[in-house]
Order: structure tokens, then C-alpha cells, then sequence
């Protein structure tokens, strides 16, 4: 018990009228961080359940993990075959000062550590600068405003991170997470009342204000001069047969070693970690299944329309689904419980727009090769209406049940 | 006297068309790309409305209340046709960045706003200046918005290079999105939001106020 009265000895300190009375949001995060919240329902029905907000946003934080270690290995990976071809060459900085300090300097695209390595000092640079950066927003705006850091930003920031192409500049990570939390969430009161995934706003915003170093060919592998399409970008030139020909197999894209985002490369960790949060009730699994279907239905629609000129047209569901950010943003940005429709029926259709959306950008606009952040988006802003609608048709069906 | 000051500064921040009002944002969205043309729009705009404004001042008693929109309508479009012209005579190339939105003055909200909320009802001197500052309202506030977004997504001022670019050889990445019409959103948004943070009487009450769903007794 000594950290508990530690803590309840500094309590006195950060409540009204102590001293650091305008630090008492920092107080809080710590204290119910590490214990359970002290606040009791004084009321009757209240439904009880172990878990809160703290812990389901914890939870999901964890699950990423699968996908973050995979990312980082895939980082290195990646890297490290273009340098061992010859295809680019190894970038001279602090990070490879970093990597040779902890033993990594050679490149050997075989060995587990090098690999690990470089992807270490490349996505943990951008996930720290996300966490200070946007820590500091939160903090700063939970101080002001009196209310509570929530742990929502863990989820957030690791989101925000693992979308990223680890060749990103740090300086656009701040920017892009300040956007995030401050437009995408603050400004409309923070957490829970957000209308947009703030970690797909912030990414956005970066893809739009800066598309060089967002999305093209030079930016998915940290080897200096190399240049390769991503699969997605094959595929709009010459669908399946141009994707095989680069040498990927739809098992490389499944399990992930292509090169892409820092953590939506391996379809196969992040349905690990959606399994996980699926069977522990936190991720929806509505949402998922929509997402599932939507993408399916469109995508065979689309195959048996055909088309002479777009090769996408022919692109079979599976491909999409291993492609891109797909599985990525259906398991944790489509669930997220802010932005997501709430209702059980509105889930499925607020996922099969995102499906059916994901499939009509990535085959229909020529300008965007991939669609998963501007699909997830756009059904964000439909989601209060999806609802609005489930809501009203149940009271017209409950008064049609009495009349 | 005095009261021709107060119409003149009170729409710069009170009553700031754009900023208070919520008026006239399609073109604060559209013009704003570069400042010269901003600079053009916003001169233009300021002299259509106080120049209509004190017409229909000056016949204010005559105009028959039923058609009054219509009589309204045909001074702004003949204002607004001679701005059009004299732009395309001797300022063609900014004529041709500026468009429709010329034209479009006809409709902007914050002509037809002055003209029937405060020309309708006063006397043409004061009807003109009236006019004068809610455009210089309007000016300030697209000036400032024209400034960032020229300033941030080209690195340029008026044309004049300010932030060397680094496909030029200098630093400065540029920020596309500036460029892009959302962005004049986020920035009158945030403007908004500084401005009734200054001027705390701009906050509307709250129409409710949700409860918290536990007493904090504090301690444990």
C-alpha cells in the first residue's frame, strides 16, 4: 500500500484549493491509471462490469501489439533486402547511428535482430513524437478545460504511428497528431464527443498537406534512392498479374512482408489482435462484418461488371482485403466507439458503407490508389445519421406494435 | 460623428460579418488562395456595399416594401457589373483568377445583409459607411486568411517569395493543404474561436449542460 498513500498523501495538493489545483488532471490520470477510479454510481440500475474506459482503451493498445512488432520487423525488412539488392543504400543519419550502436549496422536481411532493429529506430522516433506531441495537447487542454486526461490517447497515438511510411519527418508527425487532437478532437469538447477518428484526421490532414512524403513510390522503404510501387499501386497499373509479377504472393501480403505503412502491412498480426479484441466484446464486431461484407458484395459486383481499361475492376475481394490499410483500418479505426455508429443495426450499415466506399475509391478514382482513411471518414460523418435513422424506425415499429 | 465611428469599427471585431455573422464565406473560401486576389475581392466587396447601401438609403422611402428585395437586387447587380468591367478592363488577369465571384457579390450575404438590415432604415451618409466597415470587416478578416494561406502553402507573399521552397533549393516544405478550400474552414474556425475567446460576450448560453454522472467527493 505504500503507492496508494503516497498518492492519497498528494491528493490534498491537486484538489480545489491546494496548490497545484490546475495540475489535478495529471493527478488524476496517474492515480486512476494505476488503481481503479474512486468514483461510485450513488443511484440505483446501473449496469456493473469490471472493466472502464481505462482498461478497454489499454486493452486495445495492447492488441496493436501484434502489429507493431510485425511493422517493425517488416520496416527492417524491407530496407534491408533493397539495400542487399543494390536498390537503395543505407540513409546516413542519427537513426543509423542508432542502429549500430545496438548491433544492427548489418543489414543482414536474414537475421531477425538487424531487422527488428532498424525498425526500432524508425518507428519509435515517430510513435515517441506522437506521444510528447499530442501528450502535451491533451494535458495542456484537460487543464484549461477541467477535465480528465483520458486514456483514449494511447489508442490514438499508436493509431496515428503505425499508419504512418517510416520515412515520415518527425517535425510533420507533430504537426499531423496536433491537428488530430486539437481539430479532430478538442475543439469539439475531446473525448466522446469527437465526430471523426482524430488519429485518421490527423492522418489526413498530413496526406493532404504533404502528399510527398505521405504516399508515391519513394516513401514505404528507409533505404535511401529506392523506389518501388506499393502493391496497391501495381495493382491499379496491371491488377492481380502485375501485383505477381513484382514478386509479391497473396501469402507475402497476408502475413505481411510487402512494403506499406509501418503497422498495416500483416493482415494475419492485425486480425490476431482484432480476434482478441472482438472476443473480449471491446472492438464491434458489427462494425467488422459490415466492413466484410460491404467491401465483398462491391468488390464481386465490380468483378463481374469488368472493365477493359481499369485493371482494378478485376481485383477479387481477397487481394483487398490484404492490400493497403484494409485490414488495418476495419479492425481498429472502423470500431472505434466515438466515431462508429452505436446502434446494432446501424453498426452493419456504418461498415458496409465503409466497405462498399474502401472498394469504389481504390477501383473508381484514379487519384487515390488506396481508400481505407477516406472511406473510414466519410461513414464517420454518416454515423449519427445511420443511427438517427435506427432510432426512429424503432419507435415507428413499437407504435405500430400498441396502435 | 460618433456614430459614424461606431459604424465603421464595430464590424471589425464585434460585428465582424464573417467571424460574428457567419456571412459571406463561400468566397472568404474561394479567394483566398493568393492575397492579390484577395486584395482585389475585398476592395471590390467594400465598395459595392457601401456604395449600394447608400443608394438604397437614398430612396429607402420610396421603394414600395413589397418589391423592396427586387429594387435592392437591381442596385447591387448594376454595382457589381461596373466593378466586373472595370476589372476586366484594366485588371484582366485577376478578373480571370477571381471568376464567378465577381458576379457572385450579387449574392453575397453580407451586401444584401447591410442593405436590408441597416440601409432600409437609415440615412445614406450613414448607410455608406455602414458599408465601408463591414467590408473593411470582411477585408480583415480575409486578409488574414489569405495571408496564412499564400504565407504557408506557397511561401510566398503578393507573389514575393518570403519562405524559399525546397525544390527551390531552400527550406520550406510547402503545406498543401493550404491551398485546398477546407483549409480556409480550419482557419476562420480557429479565428472564430480566438475571437470569442477575446470577446467573451460573443458566447452564446448554453442551452443545456450535462450533469456528471458521479458526485466527486474527492479523496477516497
Amino acid at each position: 500500500m505504500g503507492l496508494r498513500s503516497i498518492l492519497d498523501n498528494l491528493a490534498p495538493h491537486f484538489e480545489k484549493g491546494g496548490k497545484y489545483e490546475k495540475m489535478y488532471p495529471l493527478y488524476e490520470a496517474v492515480d486512476t491509471g494505476l488503481y481503479s477510479p474512486p468514483n461510485v454510481t450513488n443511484n440505483t440500475a446501473h449496469v456493473r462490469d469490471g472493466i472502464d474506459l481505462k482498461r478497454i482503451m489499454i486493452t486495445v493498445w495492447a492488441c496493436t501489439f501484434p502489429a507493431l512488432f510485425f511493422g517493425m520487423y517488416n520496416i527492417g525488412l524491407q530496407a534491408n533486402e533493397a539495400i542487399a539488392a543494390g536498390n537503395g543504400t543505407v540513409l546516413e543519419g542519427w537513426r543509423e547511428l542508432l542502429i549500430a550502436l545496438l548491433g544492427g549496422s548489418g543489414h543482414n536481411a536474414a537475421s531477425l535482430w538487424d531487422n527488428l532493429v532498424f525498425g526500432a529506430a524508425y518507428f519509435l522516433p515517430v510513435y515517441a513524437t506522437t506521444f510528447i506531441v499530442g501528450g502535451f495537447w491533451e494535458v495542456l487542454f484537460a487543464t484549461i478545460r477541467r477535465h480528465e486526461v483520458n486514456e483514449g490517447f494511447f489508442v490514438t497515438s499508436i493509431l496515428f504511428a503505425l499508419t504512418l511510411p517510416p520515412t515520415i519527418p518527425l517535425w510533420q508527425v507533430a504537426l499531423g497528431i496536433s491537428f488530430g487532437v486539437v481539430i479532430g478532437k478538442e475543439v469539439f469538447g475531446g473525448t466522446g464527443k469527437n465526430f471523426l477518428n482524430p488519429a485518421l484526421a490527423g492522418r489526413a490532414f498530413l496526406f493532404f498537406a504533404y502528399p510527398a512524403s505521405m504516399s508515391g513510390n519513394a516513401v514505404w522503404t528507409a533505404a535511401d534512392g529506392f523506389t518501388g510501387a506499393t502493391a496497391l499501386g501495381s495493382a491499379a497499373e496491371g491488377g492481380v498479374t502485375s501485383i505477381l509479377n513484382s514478386g509479391i504472393t497473396w501469402m507475402d501480403a497476408f502475413l505481411g512482408t510487402i512494403q506499406g505503412s509501418m503497422g498495416e502491412t500483416s493482415t494475419l498480426a492485425i486480425l490476431i489482435g482484432g480476434a482478441v479484441l472482438m472476443i473480449m466484446n471491446i472492438a464491434a464486431w458489427r462494425i467488422v462484418a459490415g466492413v466484410m461484407v460491404g467491401m465483398v458484395a462491391f468488390s464481386l459486383l465490380l468483378n463481374g461488371i469488368g472493365s477493359d481499361t481499369n485493371p482494378m475492376f478485376a481485383l477479387p475481394w481477397y487481394w483487398h482485403l490484404v492490400l493497403g490499410g484494409f485490414a488495418f483500418g476495419m479492425v481498429f479505426m472502423a470500431t472505434d466507439p466515438v466515431s462508429a455508429s452505436m446502434t446494432n443495426k446501424g453498426k452493419w450499415v456504418f461498415g458496409a458503407l465503409i466497405g462498399f466506399m474502401v472498394v469504389m475509391i481504390r477501383v473508381v478514382n484514379p487519384a487515390f490508389p488506396e481508400g481505407m482513411m477516406l472511406a473510414i471518414l466519410f461513414a464517420n460523418l454518416f454515423a449519427p445519421l445511420i443511427d438517427h435513422f435506427v432510432v426512429q424506425a424503432n419507435i415507428k415499429r413499437r407504435i405500430a406494435r400498441v396502435s | 460623428m460618433s456614430e459614424i465611428k461606431k459604424v465603421l469599427t464595430e464590424p471589425l471585431f464585434g460585428k465582424n460579418p464573417i467571424a460574428v455573422q457567419i456571412l459571406g464565406i463561400c468566397s472568404a473560401l474561394a479567394v483566398t488562395t493568393s492575397l492579390k486576389v484577395t486584395l482585389v475581392m475585398c476592395v471590390a466587396l467594400t465598395l459595392v456595399t457601401a456604395c449600394s447601401s447608400a443608394s438604397i438609403a437614398l430612396i429607402r422611402n420610396q421603394i414600395p416594401n413589397n418589391i423592396r428585395i427586387i429594387v435592392q437586387m437591381i442596385i447591387i447587380a448594376s454595382l457589381v457589373i461596373v466593378v466586373d468591367q472595370i476589372l476586366k478592363a484594366y485588371a484582366y488577369d485577376v478578373s480571370k483568377q477571381l471568376s464567378v465571384f465577381v458576379g457572385l457579390i450579387i449574392t453575397n450575404c453580407i451586401v444584401m445583409g447591410r442593405a436590408e438590415a441597416f440601409a432600409m432604415k437609415n440615412g445614406p451618409v450613414l448607410s455608406f459607411f455602414d458599408g465601408i466597415g463591414n467590408g473593411l470587416g470582411y477585408s480583415l478578416m480575409l486578409i488574414s486568411v489569405g495571408t496564412i494561406r499564400e504565407l504557408f502553402g506557397a511561401g510566398k507573399l503578393l507573389g514575393f517569395e518570403i519562405l524559399p521552397l525546397v525544390k527551390d533549393g531552400g527550406w520550406y516544405v510547402p503545406n498543401g493543404l493550404l491551398l485546398l478550400p477546407p483549409s480556409a474552414f480550419f482557419i476562420i474556425a480557429l479565428f472564430i474561436w480566438a475571437l470569442r475567446a477575446w470577446k467573451k460576450e460573443l458566447v452564446e448560453k448554453a442551452e443545456f449542460k450535462i450533469l456528471p454522472n458521479t458526485e466527486h467527493s474527492g479523496g477516497h
